[in-house]
């Protein structure tokens, strides 16, 4: 009966007594109104004042619902957005506490959807009582605005965006679509069409295309223009609309490319060598003289002043075998990337007889016996007026050979590792046949060399996503016996790709080297 | 038996009227409803005594009192005083008392051989209230609370208590007082009961909210269905008519 507490006190135990419900005599546990149950919910009730019934409307397309006046939210049937949704429609709940909401099943095809809410609330002097009660919504059927203008006209677009590079490869264009999916730039374009010299992105929205033109003015060096065409235009009210359409030209000088820059150029660089060797496009171009080991960057308004073109591009490169390499005469750092000029003896791999003694760049990579790649200007038809003039003005004549990189290509078959262990995405998007000149060996050539290119440079891969390839199996003949293998991605690089799949749950290992 | 009225409007029938053996008092209310419906019932038994104390109409909640006593607080003026004492009957002692806690109707409640009192009620006011009353006082609490006063209503054949009081409570109290106790309600569920109604040996009033439920607890308990009021006053007027001789 007595209990003793921490404090050593007695507490004599408290056993409630029951009084009878006030109203019907029942006996009941004291509460603060003193009546039963069942006779203070026929007094009161709380739902008195609340919304029982309520109309939706429902776009059948999109299967979104609709938030009065604009918004279309999409939901799933009985989904957790849906109740939300449902309860967010109703007024006046803000009087009460809700304390639980759950559907009650319907046919789906009666366009019907109830819902059970209970609630609380206080009544009489104190004493809260819980109720529950349906609510039942009548589903209307109603194209939302962006369903039924596709629906009008299924190819509408509003603004064009034509991004053009007039140089014979693709590989600006494998490396920018590799930039765009990472930054999700053209997740709003309504359709990407693939052509000739370039591709075509098309919006929905002027805002959208406007965007994505100052997405690419910054990873790449452009020149646009933008212009419009007058579509429908409402006397009454003075609204016209347009179609808007930008050109985007790309810069035609890429990476690895020789360049020889006009006189005016050179000097406003400070007496750059005219033969530039151009290491780096982004949102400007980094030229680097092989002789001076000095850098100079032009960003698009620069270069589109003069507009200068590539003397030698990358399918002018030929293979040099290295013979011998003298020790450095200078080294530098430019732009975080190490040269060391010094003197290599060389020749062509088609012609081994003839040697040539030049200078070069890559002083500290190269050793003899290696393989490389460089631009033959003694031997190559160079087609360029700036060429010409310097080939006249100059006494000792232009450098037999300028190499440009390092050739794996020795490593590469002695690896006998033909898949890769990371792979890429791609956008969805459409070839354009109809000119018939696409040639499809050409465009895997140029793409397998692009993945060579990003394998062998770490900046490249700065900007892009790699993902991990699940079919790949390492070989038996992976484990490196040879000191210097070709140059492959680290594994720290690639990112798991996210597989929603049911069978089996990736986690999210997201191990990519920002400090590249 | 148990009857139902309203005093201006208001159930709160205890706050305005003070019932005993011997006499029954009543505030001065703007109609007459409220004082006929007590003489409807009282005529011929006991005095009934139209007053206010201390100005105010709140009499039931004030005074404290039995068949021996009155109890009024010190707020009550000269005149008031002299008219309880002209208008009751002469055994029925008027007294004034010096207390703190002026609300006695509050603080004690009492029937004619026992008294619970308001626990921190004066040592002095517990004599006189022992020597006026003529009962035993007890300090106590009910279901937590120290207005004893407000949250039981007694008389001498049972009482009613506030209905969260515990059952070990009850049986305490019961013992104390030698009466039977029930927890319960009156007016519809309010747990304030001697505000909700007057009680003594042989009628009740209660506020017009009572439900039957509420209404059948009470007769049960204090005992009404047989009661006979003229046996209990015969006892008195024998005793009166002794003294005279």
């Amino acid at each position: 009966m007595s209990v003793m507490d921490e404090s050593g006190m007695f507490n004599v135990q408290q056993t409630i007594g029951s009084v009878l419900c006030c109203k019907c005599g029942v006996p009941m546990a004291p509460n603060a109104a003193n009546m039963c149950v069942n006779c203070l919910r026929s007094e009161v009730d709380i739902t008195e004042g609340l919304q029982k019934s309520i109309q939706i409307f429902y776009c059948p397309e999109c299967t979104c619902y609709l938030q009065p006046p604009k918004t279309w939210i999409k939901c799933q049937w009985e989904s957790k957005e849906l109740l939300t949704f449902c309860i967010k429609r109703l007024k006046n709940l803000n009087k009460v506490k809700l304390k639980n909401a759950e559907f009650v099943w319907t046919e789906p095809h009666s366009k019907r959807i109830k819902v059970k809410l209970t609630v609380q609330a206080e009544v009489l002097n104190g004493a809260v009582l819980e109720q529950s009660y349906p609510v039942e919504y009548t589903v209307r059927d109603n194209l939302c605005e962006s369903c039924s203008r596709f629906q009008a006209n299924p190819d509408q677009w509003v603004a064009l965006v034509q991004l053009r590079q007039h140089v014979s490869h693709r590989r600006t264009f494998f490396y920018l679509e590799q930039l765009i999916l990472r930054h999700d730039a053209a997740s709003r374009a309504i359709r990407i069409q693939q052509v000739d010299q370039g591709i075509d992105f098309f919006f929905g929205n002027k805002s959208h295309a406007n965007s994505f033109v100052e997405f690419l003015r910054k990873v790449v060096p452009i020149e646009y223009r933008q212009d419009q065409q007058l579509v429908s235009h409402d006397v009454k009210s003075s609204l016209y609309n347009y179609k808007y359409t930008y050109s985007v030209k790309i810069c035609p000088v890429c990476r690895e490319d020789l360049v020889c820059l006009p006189s005016k150029v050179a000097s406003g660089l400070g007496n750059l060598g005219p033969l530039v060797i151009c290491t780096k496009v982004s949102d400007n171009i980094t030229l680097l003289d092989p002789r001076t080991l000095r850098c100079a960057f032009l960003d698009a308004r620069q270069y589109w002043r003069s507009g200068f073109r590539s003397a030698l591009t990358s399918r002018q490169l030929v293979k040099y075998f290295v013979f011998d390499v003298e020790p450095p005469v200078s080294e530098a750092t430019v732009g975080g990337q190490k040269y060391a000029l010094s003197y290599v003896q060389i020749a062509r791999e088609s012609d081994i007889g003839k040697m040539f003694y030049v200078q070069t760049h890559l002083g500290h990579i190269l050793k003899p016996g290696d393989q490389a790649l460089g631009y033959d200007i003694y031997g190559a038809n160079v087609n360029d007026n700036e060429m010409e003039k310097y080939r006249l003005s100059v006494k000792n004549g232009l450098p037999e050979a300028i190499l440009i990189k390092k050739c794996y290509e020795e490593q590469r078959e002695r690896k006998q590792k033909k898949s890769r262990n990371w792979k890429l995405k791609s956008l969805p998007m459409e070839m354009d046949d109809s000119r018939g000149r696409v040639d499809p060996e050409k465009t895997d050539k140029e793409y397998e060399e692009f993945l060579r290119d990003l394998e062998e440079n770490p900046e490249l891969r700065f900007n892009i996503s790699l993902y991990k390839d699940k079919d790949y199996q390492a070989s038996e003949t992976a484990s490196m016996t040879d000191g210097e293998g070709a140059p492959s991605v680290p594994i720290e690089e690639l990112l798991a790709d996210l597989d929603l799949s049911e069978e089996e749950e990736d986690d999210d290992d997201d191990e990519e080297d920002m400090a590249e | 038996m148990a009857t139902r009225l309203q005093f201006e409007n208001n159930c709160e029938v205890g706050v305005f009227s003070k019932l005993t053996n011997a006499y029954c008092l009543v505030a001065i209310g703007g109609s007459e409803n409220f004082y006929s419906a007590f003489e409807s019932e009282l005529a011929d038994v006991i005095p009934i005594v139209k007053t206010s104390i201390g100005g105010t109409r709140i009499i039931g909640r004030l005074c404290a009192g039995n068949k021996n006593g009155l109890l009024v607080p010190h707020t009550t003026t000269d005149q008031e005083l002299q008219h309880l004492r002209n208008s009751l009957p002469d055994q029925v002692v008027v007294q004034r008392i010096d207390e703190r806690l002026s609300a006695l109707g509050n603080c004690i409640a009492c029937n004619d051989h026992v008294a619970l009192a308001h626990t921190d009620l004066d040592k002095e006011t517990e004599e006189i209230i022992t020597d006026v009353l003529g009962v035993e006082v007890f300090r106590q609490t009910i279901a937590g609370n120290i207005l004893v006063g407000s949250y039981c209503a007694l008389s001498n054949r049972g009482g009613m208590v506030h209905p969260r009081t515990s059952v070990e409570d009850l049986d305490e109290l019961s013992t104390l007082l030698q009466v039977p106790l029930v927890a319960g309600t009156v007016n519809r569920g309010s747990e304030v009961i001697a505000a909700g109604m007057t009680v003594n040996d042989w009628t009740s009033f209660c506020g017009s909210d009572t439900t039957a439920t509420e209404l059948s607890v009470i007769d049960s308990i204090f005992k009404l269905r047989e009661a006979q009021p003229s046996s209990i006053v015969d006892e008195m007027r024998k005793s009166l008519i002794d003294t005279y001789v």
